[in-house]
């Protein structure tokens, strides 16, 4: 389990976590959902040990999280949002190199079973810098799980992959969310976070202000939205429990187009900060 | 372990550019030789000998400072700033320590390669030289701890232009001052006395004394050895600062 303490972040005079208090079970996929500059790349750096929290602290399973503690360090994976391979090694020694630094023995057969999972087989000759945006960011994903990890920190993992290499990467981490891998991914892709994880949490201006399912958070909002544009040229949201609602309340409102549709989890976030994720 | 993993790397990355690093490495030495040696000072009669047998052990500190400097700068400060792979070190449970010696290390190796180029390259101008242990034990304290100081320099900058200021204003003065060209001798007494404190200047006379008179003053190597732990530490220091 993380359990995550009155964390805070400050660079300077500004805040980029803010008192931040969370709770993630293990076997948990969380996506943490925000837009850019919302605070999800401090919090996994805090979470993974690159950064230190101005004040409140981390724990994962019961031992605080420090850039020393490698007991830690040796049951986590990271992947961070940048490319982080060695352009000149091939596949293969990426996955080598990721080997020898967490000291595993017998090696050979882990990543052979890896470049399966994620699919690279064939291309474990080629160096990092000849594969696509898509695979390196596979190879990435193996090199964060050559260690077994138990909990794996995922931010932005498919920012900039066309939609062919996403799906590809929705796939390898359904996977791990069906073997039981504790997960946290930050995204401000909404389909994504929808379609992988079992619990949401919304983050804005460094606060989390919400965890629930996904479908939790529809629900309380209202899985009806009318979106319509009105005569001052606004778009306006309206969220109802069913369809009639929706239907009865578009009869009696002053509009210029309207669309009654399902709620999204951008409906919700939304409607909570009065910004958009995307 | 993690020495082992780095130099790993490095080795298949010394491999894979093989001929771009052993082309890059002799190019400048075998310039300085050419215009330095049989050009310039063809004629000159230095500390007794020819100006060639005098100016190699000044070249080969030159070229082991420079090149360990940059084989380690260049890689760290790419790793750090442009592939990003440095973060990923962090993140895995490795010695921080452990990590900057194997860097360093590959570095110095680098260091050594360059010596070794030059040693052929004047074999080939018919310049034999005088190599025992000591002369072998300098040419690496000085690769290492100019490795070491490329390692905390890479890591202490923000930006890939920042770097140059390293070499501007610390590698390039030292490259022509520390006595690798001429004798520090004919220097003012205090400046003579300035720049036989750095480095550079330990490495280039003491070589030098071994090539030309087969003894130099040992306290050249507790001076280098004293850089080289200092910069160590300056190295794996940065290497923390990068855990903000």
């Amino acid at each position: 389990m993380i359990e995550i303490i009155d964390v805070s972040k400050v660079f300077g005079e500004f805040t980029a976590v803010d008192n931040v208090n969370l709770k993630i079970e293990s076997g948990e996929f969380l996506g943490l959902l925000g837009p850019n500059g919302a605070g999800k790349t401090t919090l996994i750096k805090l979470l993974t040990g690159l950064l230190k929290p101005t004040s409140g602290a981390i724990y994962i399973d019961g031992e605080k999280m420090s850039r020393s503690n490698m007991e830690i360090k040796k049951r986590i994976g990271v992947v961070p949002q940048y490319t982080n391979l060695d352009k000149e090694l091939t596949v293969y020694e990426n996955l080598i190199f990721a080997a020898k630094l967490f000291k595993i023995k017998g090696y050979k057969d882990k990543i052979e079973e890896l470049l399966t999972f994620i699919e690279l087989e064939e291309h474990k000759n080629k160096k990092a810098m000849n594969l696509s945006g898509g695979m390196q960011r596979r190879l990435m994903i193996a090199k964060a799980l050559i260690n077994d990890p138990d909990i794996i920190f995922l931010d932005e993992p498919t920012v900039g992959i066309d939609l062919n290499g996403r799906r590809k990467i929705w796939d390898i981490l359904k996977g791990m969310k069906a073997i039981g891998k504790t997960v946290l991914l930050t995204t401000h892709y909404i389909e994504e976070a929808d379609y992988l994880c079992n619990q949401v949490c919304l983050i804005n201006n460094g606060k989390v202000f919400k965890k629930e399912t996904p479908e939790k958070l529809k629900d309380d909002l209202g899985i009806y939205t009318v979106e319509y544009f009105d005569s001052e040229m606004k778009t306006r949201y309206e969220y109802f429990k069913d369809k009639n609602g929706a239907e009865k309340y578009i009869l009696n409102t002053e509009y210029i187009s309207y669309t009654i549709r399902k709620t999204t989890l951008e409906d919700v976030f939304y409607n909570f900060t009065n910004r958009k994720v995307v | 372990m993690e020495v082992f993993a780095v130099l790993w790397r490095e080795f298949i990355f010394f491999k894979r550019r093989f001929w771009k690093i052993t082309t890059s490495a002799i190019m400048t030495p075998l310039l300085y030789l050419i215009a330095f040696g049989w050009g310039l000072g063809k004629d000159i009669v230095i500390e007794g000998a020819t100006y060639m047998h005098f100016v190699i052990p000044g070249i080969i500190a030159l070229s082991t400072m420079n090149t360990s400097f940059n084989a380690v700068a260049i890689r760290i400060n790419i790793s750090k700033l442009h592939e990003k792979s440095f973060e990923y070190y962090l993140t895995s449970p490795v010695n921080t320590s452990l990590l900057a010696f194997g860097h360093i290390l590959a570095g110095a190796f680098r260091g050594m390669y360059a010596a070794f180029l030059i040693f052929l390259i004047s074999f080939i101008f018919g310049i034999k030289i005088y190599v025992d242990f000591y002369f072998v034990l300098i040419c690496f304290l000085n690769s290492f701890l100019f490795a070491a100081f490329g390692y905390g320099a890479a890591l202490s900058i923000e930006s890939h232009y920042d770097m140059s200021r390293f070499t501007t204003y610390v590698m390039t003065p030292m490259s022509f001052l520390c006595g690798t060209f001429f004798s520090l001798k004919n220097l003012p007494p205090v400046v003579k006395e300035t720049i036989g404190i750095l480095p550079l200047s330990h490495t280039s006379q003491s070589l030098r004394d071994i090539v030309l008179k087969g003894q130099f003053d040992h306290k050249s190597i507790l001076v280098l050895l004293i850089y080289a732990i200092g910069f160590y530490f300056f190295g794996v220091g940065m290497s923390y600062k990068e855990m903000k």
